[in-house]
C-alpha cells in the first residue's frame, strides 16, 4: 500500500504511476516516485521516526526540507550506511533501507527515555555541573559515559565505496535558490548576457511558487516557474542545478555547492559520482534562499504529529501527502491559513487557533468563507499522546497573554503551527554581511555587505511576491549590467497574490495552570523554554554563552527553526530588544555535507600525486619495498626470500662497503643555475667560497636561513664558467628553489642569473663501493677513471650508446662512488646497463635504509640533523663557514647563543652492551634515575646497525659534545620506559679521515 | 579561498600561491656592518597590523614570480597587487 494519507488531487509532483518499495525499521512500505522518505512515511501514517538527543523523547517530523530537526535516520546498510540523514531530504528509491537512530531496543520502546522521566536532573549545563569532581573520574568514569551518550546515528566503519567528484566553476552571477526572486534574478541576468548559475537545493524548482496560489503574468506561479526554468535551461550562458545546496560562502566570493547527483537514482552508472562538490567563484552572488517558518512554543510541542504549517501545505501540494485528517492549525499570522485551505480541498475541516485578536487578511477571509471555525485569542497549552498526538488542550488567552482563561481538550491527529518567518540569512552572514534586526518581521535581515552579495525576496525580508519579483529582476539586471555592460532589461510581470496582515509578536504560550510540560525551542538538542530561563537566571548574558551553555542552536540543524525564538526569549527575559542581544555566528556548512564529498577523488592513491622515478618499473620487478619521500616513491630496501627488513638493509649496506651497490638518487633536487653572476649567487647563498671553483669540479655546500640555522646542503658542480648544477636534499628541493628565486627577484635583482628546477630532467644512479671504479671502467671504456684524471669531486661528461651522460665523483656513502646522470627518458636503459655490466662485480641495489646506514656510520648529516635548530658549528660544519665573505645568515652566527661552547653538537653513540638499538628521539641524560624533570643534555637523531662494526650506532646532538667523548650517558625514552647506557664516541664512526672516497 | 591577481598572469586561485611575509622589510646590504638591534629587527621583528598590510606572494604553481600585494588582514580584501619594481 502506498498509504491512506494521500490527497485526492493528482495536481502534485509525485508520479503515481510508479510505486517504490522501501523499508523503515524492517517494515516494508510503498511510496511513489518523487516521494521523500518523509512524505512516504507520513502517507503510511508513520510518524514516530526517532528519538531526541538528550531525553530520548519520541519524535516525528516537523518540517519538509533542510530545516528538519527531528526526523533523522540511519540510511542504507553496510559500507553505504550513513547516519543523521534528514528523512525530508531523502528521495526514496527502490529497496531503500532506513532505520531510526538514538534508540534501543526500538524506537517505540527506548530505554534511554528514562532520561525524560528524570529530566529535572538534566537541566541546562547538566554536563558542566555533574562531571566536575572528583578529578580522578574525568578520564576513567565520565569520559566513557559521555562518549557513549554522544552522537545520534552510527558512523559506518567500512570504507566508503561511492565515488565523489570536485568541480571548479566561474560565473558572473550565482543565484542561490529558485523561488520567485531567484528565478527573476537568474532570468534578468541571463537575458542580459551574464554567465549564470542557478542552484536549487530541492528536486523541484520554484520555491514558494510550488505551494502558493498566485499568478504571474497570465499563468499560475508554478507554470511561470516551469516556463522560466525551461527558458533558462535553453540558454547557453546558464547552468541550472537542482538537488544542489550552496552551503558555504567564503572570501572573495568563493562559494561551495554540494550536488546530490545520483542518490535519487535506482541504478546509477558505475562512473556516475554519488555527489559532487562545486567550487564556484562568482562575480556576484544573489542570495534568494527564502525563509524558514518558526515553531510556536507550547507544552509538549515536540510530539509526533506537530508540524510547521508550511510543511503541512507542502506535503499536500508537492507530495500529495496528508499529515493528518483531524488537523488543528495554530498560528500567530496569516500564512498558516494556507494549510487550512489546502486541507479543505481534501474535504478535511481544520480548527484554526489564532493568537491574534483578529485578522482580515485575504486568506483569513477565504477560510471564513469556507465555514471553518477560527478561534482568535486562542492557543494550544499542551497536547496528549506520547508516540503520536491524540488531542490538544486548548484555551482562550487572557488579555495579558500570561495565562489561559479556560482550557478544553480537542481531539486531533496533527497540529500545524506557524510562529512567523525567519529570513534565511546564513549565506549573507557567512559572507560578512552585518545583519540588522527588522522590528516588523521580528527577524534579522541582511544590511551592510562586505562581499559582492545581494539578498532578494524573503531572504531579504521581502515577503510579498510583488516585491520579491521586483527585487529579483532589479538585482539580476543591475549586477549583470555592471559585468557585461549590456542593457537588455527584462520587464517585471504583473503578479497577483493574497494580502497578509501583521503577525503577532507573541509565540511562547503560557503553561497550563498547575502543570509544567516542556515547551521546546530547539528540538534537535532538547532545549526548552525553561532551560533558556535557567541559563539567564544563572547569569549567562551573552547570547554566545547562552548558546553554549544550553546547546541552543548547536545541533546538526544549526538552529534553523530555533535560533530566533531562542534570541527572542533571552531578550524578553532580559527586557532588552533583540538587536541588543545580537545573534550567534552563522558558519558553514549551512546543511550537513558528507565527508566523502569534501574529500572527492582525493582518496587512496589519488590522495596526493605520486612521483615515480624513471626506473620505478625495475624496482617493482625486483621486489622493492617503497618509502614515501615527500611525493616521491623511493626504494627503501629490496628483500630477498625470507629476509627481514634488517637482514636486507644490512646485506645491501655491507655490499656497498665490500663490493658495489647502486642507488636511485633521481629524487634529489636539481637546480640549473645560469648567468654571468651565477658564481656570485652561490657565493652569497652558500657559507663557503665559490668564486674560484674550477670548471668541471663539484663542491659541497651548506646554506643557511637568515637566522643562521642550516637550511640545506648538497653538492654543486661548475659545468662551465657561468653554468652550475646544484643538488639539494629531496625534502627541501622546492623550498631551495623558492629561496633562490626570492633573493634573485626581491633582494638582489641586479644579479644576472636564471634558476630552473631540473629534478625531473635527470635520472640519477649512485654507484658506490670499492669496486665501483672497476665497474665504471667497464661501463665507460673511453673515460680515464684514474684519480689523477678523474679526482674526487670531479665531473666527466661522456656518451654511452649515443646517450649523453654526466659522471660525478661524489659520495654520500663514504665509499669510492660515482653518480651517473642521464636524461630521464634514458634512465631505465642506463640502470639496466649498469646492472648487466655490474653483475660480475657483485652489484646489488640498495635503498634508503641502507643509504641511511652508510651515511650515519660516516657521520654525514641529513634531514634529522638539519632540523632547523642547528647552526653549522653544531654539526661540525664550522670549517665550511667562510670568514672572508658575507652570505645569507652570516650575521646571525655572531649571536652569543650561537657561539656558546656548551651548545649541543654532533656526536656518535654506541650502546654499552653493543646490542640494544637506540630509538631515534631518545633523550640523552647523565643519570636515568634522577627525579623529573631530568636535565636533558641532547637527543638521538639517527640510528642504524653498523655493518662495519656489527653493533648499533647512532648519531645525535649533545651539550658540550666534543668534551664528552668517552663518557657514559643514558639514552632514555620515557614513553616506552627505555633506558640504554651509551658511550659517547666521534660521529665519524667509520673511516674518520675520509680516505675511502679519495682512493 | 582568496582570488589573487598575479601581476604577470592575472587572477588565479589562492592555491597557486605561497605567502612570503612582510614586503616592507629590507635586507641589510651584504658586507655592511649591522648592529645587533638592526639585524634582529630584520630577522625576527614584524608588525602585525589589523588592516592594510604590504606583503610578498610567490606564484609557485604558475610563473614563479614574486610580487607584492596590499591586503587587509581583517577582511582579506586585496586592494592591489604589483610587480616588484612597481609601487603598490
Amino acid at each position: 500500500m502506498t498509504g491512506n494519507f494521500r490527497t485526492q488531487s493528482d495536481n502534485n509532483l509525485i508520479n503515481k504511476n510508479k510505486i517504490v518499495n522501501f523499508t523503515f525499521n524492517g517494515e516494508t512500505y510503498q511510496g511513489f516516485e518523487g516521494d521523500t522518505l518523509a512524505s512516504a512515511l507520513i502517507a503510511n501514517d508513520v510518524h514516530l521516526v526517532g528519538r531526541s538527543f538528550k531525553y530520548h523523547r519520541p519524535r516525528g517530523f516537523l518540517g519538509v526540507g533542510v530545516e528538519e530537526p527531528n526526523a533523522m535516520v540511519q540510511l542504507h546498510e553496510g559500507d553505504k550506511s550513513e547516519p543523521n540523514i534528514m528523512a525530508t531530504e531523502v528521495e526514496i528509491i527502490e529497496g531503500l533501507k532506513a532505520k531510526s537512530q538514538n534508540c534501543w531496543p526500538s524506537v517505540k520502546f527506548d530505554i534511554g527515555e528514562i532520561n525524560n522521566v528524570l529530566n529535572r536532573f538534566f537541566p541546562a549545563g547538566f554536563y558542566y555541573k555533574t562531571f566536575m569532581w572528583p578529578k580522578s573520574f574525568w578520564m576513567s568514569v565520565y569520559e566513557p559515559i559521555i562518549r557513549k551518550a554522544a552522537g545520534m546515528g552510527v558512523a559506518p566503519i567500512k570504507p566508503d565505496p561511492d565515488r565523489y567528484e570536485h568541480n571548479y566553476e566561474h560565473c558572473d552571477v550565482l543565484v542561490v535558490g529558485s523561488g520567485p526572486s531567484g528565478l527573476a534574478a537568474a532570468l534578468a541576468a541571463a537575458n542580459n548576457g551574464a554567465k549564470v548559475i542557478l542552484a536549487e537545493d530541492k528536486a523541484h524548482f520554484g520555491g514558494s511558487l510550488l505551494t502558493d496560489d498566485v499568478t504571474i503574468g497570465n499563468q499560475s506561479g508554478k507554470d511561470w516557474a516551469d516556463e522560466t526554468i525551461s527558458h533558462l535551461k535553453s540558454l547557453p550562458n546558464v547552468i541550472v542545478k537542482n538537488r544542489s545546496q550552496v552551503f558555504g560562502y567564503y572570501d572573495h566570493n568563493m562559494t561551495v555547492m554540494f550536488e546530490r547527483v545520483s542518490d535519487h537514482l535506482d541504478n546509477p552508472s558505475k562512473y556516475t559520482p554519488r555527489q559532487r562538490l562545486h567550487y564556484i567563484r562568482a562575480g556576484e552572488v544573489v542570495v534568494s534562499t527564502g525563509s524558514i517558518e518558526r515553531p510556536l512554543s507550547f507544552g509538549n510541542n515536540d510530539r509526533p504529529g506537530i508540524f510547521l504549517a508550511s510543511a503541512a501545505t507542502e506535503y499536500m501540494k508537492v507530495y500529495g501527502t496528508l499529515v493528518g485528517k483531524k488537523p488543528i492549525i495554530f498560528t500567530n499570522n496569516d500564512s498558516a491559513y494556507k494549510a487550512a485551505i489546502e486541507f479543505n480541498k481534501n474535504n478535511i475541516k481544520s480548527l484554526i487557533l489564532d493568537t491574534r485578536e483578529s485578522s482580515d487578511g485575504d486568506l483569513v477571509k477565504e477560510v471564513q468563507s469556507l465555514g471553518l471555525e477560527i478561534k482568535f485569542n486562542s492557543g494550544v497549552a499542551d497536547v496528549k499522546g506520547r508516540l503520536k498526538i491524540t488531542s490538544a488542550i486548548i484555551g482562550k488567552l487572557n488579555s495579558d497573554k500570561e495565562s489561559f482563561s479556560s482550557l478544553e481538550e480537542i481531539d486531533c491527529d496533527c497540529i500545524c503551527m506557524s510562529g512567523g518567518w525567519t529570513p534565511t540569512v546564513h549565506l549573507s552572514s557567512q559572507a560578512g554581511n552585518k545583519l540588522k534586526f527588522d522590528e516588523n518581521l521580528d527577524a534579522f535581515i541582511p544590511n551592510n555587505k562586505r562581499q559582492k552579495e545581494t539578498a532578494v525576496g524573503s531572504a531579504n525580508g521581502s515577503f510579498t511576491l510583488k516585491q520579491s519579483l521586483i527585487e529579483g529582476f532589479q538585482a539580476g539586471f543591475d549586477l549583470s549590467n555592471a559585468i557585461t555592460s549590456n542593457n537588455k532589461n527584462t520587464p517585471v510581470p504583473i503578479s497577483k497574490e493574497a494580502s497578509y496582515k501583521a503577525h503577532d509578536k507573541f509565540w511562547c504560550m503560557p503553561l497550563p495552570e498547575g502543570k509544567k510540560p516542556k515547551r521546546f525551542i530547539d528540538f534537535q538538542n532538547d532545549v526548552a523554554v525553561s532551560d533558556v530561563e535557567l541559563a539567564v537566571r544563572e547569569g549567562f548574558r551573552s547570547i554566545e554563552h547562552v548558546k553554549r551553555y544550553t546547546t541552543l542552536g548547536m545541533a546538526g540543524d544549526q538552529g534553523k527553526t530555533s535560533n530566533l525564538n531562542g534570541l527572542q526569549h533571552v531578550s524578553n527575559i532580559q527586557k532588552k530588544i533583540v538587536p541588543e542581544v545580537g545573534h550567534t555566528t552563522f558558519r558553514p556548512p549551512y546543511t550537513p555535507v558528507t565527508i566523502g564529498t569534501i574529500v572527492g577523488r582525493e582518496v587512496g592513491n589519488h590522495f596526493q600525486p605520486t612521483r615515480k622515478t624513471p626506473t620505478h618499473k625495475w624496482h617493482v620487478e625486483n621486489n622493492v619495498v617503497f618509502t614515501n619521500a615527500g611525493l616521491w616513491l623511493r626504494p627503501r630496501y629490496y628483500p630477498r626470500e625470507n629476509e627481514t627488513m634488517s637482514d636486507a638493509v644490512n646485506r645491501e649496506a655491507m655490499n656497498v662497503r665490500k663490493a658495489v651497490g647502486i642507488c636511485d638518487v633521481t629524487s634529489l633536487g636539481k637546480i640549473d643555475i645560469k648567468g654571468p653572476d651565477a658564481a656570485e649567487l652561490l657565493n652569497r647563498v652558500y657559507t663557503n667560497a665559490w668564486m674560484k671553483l674550477p670548471v668541471g669540479k663539484a663542491r659541497y655546500g651548506v646554506m643557511l636561513r637568515e637566522d643562521g640555522m642550516v637550511f640545506d646542503d648538497g653538492t654543486t658542480t661548475r659545468l662551465s664558467e657561468n653554468h652550475f648544477h646544484m643538488t639539494t636534499t629531496t625534502a627541501q628541493a622546492a623550498n631551495v628553489l623558492s629561496h633562490l628565486e626570492f633573493y634573485l627577484q626581491v633582494v638582489w635583482p641586479e644579479l644576472k642569473v636564471n634558476v630552473l628546477s631540473t629534478t625531473e630532467q635527470w635520472s640519477g644512479a649512485a654507484i658506490a663501493g670499492p669496486k665501483s671504479r672497476d665497474l665504471m671502467r667497464k661501463l665507460f671504456p673511453s673515460v680515464d677513471f684514474s684519480t689523477e684524471a678523474f679526482p674526487f669531486m670531479g665531473l666527466v661528461e661522456t656518451e654511452i650508446f649515443g646517450i649523453h651522460a654526466k659522471l660525478y665523483r661524489i659520495s654520500f656513502s663514504g665509499e669510492l662512488a660515482y653518480e651517473v646522470n642521464v636524461e630521464s627518458n634514458h634512465g631505465l636503459f642506463m640502470w639496466n646497463e649498469i646492472m648487466k655490466v655490474g653483475e660480475e662485480f657483485g652489484i646489488q641495489p640498495y635503498g634508503t635504509e641502507a643509504l641511511a646506514t652508510l651515511r650515519i656510520e660516516m657521520g654525514h648529516v641529513s634531514g634529522p640533523e638539519l632540523d632547523g635548530r642547528a647552526v653549522p658549528y653544531d654539526l661540525g660544519l664550522q670549517g665550511m663557514v667562510s670568514q672572508k665573505k658575507d652570505f645569507i645568515g652570516k650575521r646571525s652566527l655572531e649571536k652569543n647563543a650561537y657561539v656558546d661552547p656548551l651548545r649541543q653538537t654532533l656526536v656518535g653513540l654506541v650502546p654499552i652492551d653493543k646490542k640494544t638499538k637506540i630509538p631515534e628521539g631518545a633523550h640523552l641524560v647523565e643519570n636515568d634515575k634522577a627525579p623529573l624533570p631530568n636535565p636533558k643534555l641532547g637527543h638521538v637523531s639517527s640510528s642504524c646497525w653498523s655493518v662495519e662494526y656489527n653493533n648499533p650506532f647512532s648519531i645525535g646532538v649533545l651539550k658540550d659534545g666534543k668534551n664528552k667523548i668517552g663518557q657514559q650517558l643514558f639514552a632514555v625514552y620515557p614513553l616506552k620506559n627505555i633506558s640504554i647506557p651509551v658511550e659517547v664516541v666521534s660521529s665519524h664512526y667509520v673511516d674518520p679521515k675520509g680516505e675511502r672516497v679519495r682512493v | 579561498m582568496l582570488e589573487i591577481k598575479c601581476p604577470h598572469c592575472g587572477k588565479r586561485s589562492q592555491n597557486e600561491f605561497a605567502y612570503g611575509g612582510d614586503a616592507t622589510i629590507k635586507r641589510p646590504k651584504l658586507g655592511d656592518k649591522v648592529s645587533t638591534k638592526d639585524w634582529d629587527d630584520f630577522v625576527y621583528f614584524r608588525d602585525n597590523p589589523r588592516g592594510k598590510h604590504q606583503e610578498f606572494w610567490h606564484h609557485v604553481s604558475g610563473c614563479r614570480q614574486w610580487f607584492k600585494a596590499l591586503r587587509d588582514t581583517a577582511t582579506h580584501e586585496i586592494f592591489n597587487t604589483a610587480k616588484l619594481d612597481e609601487e603598490l
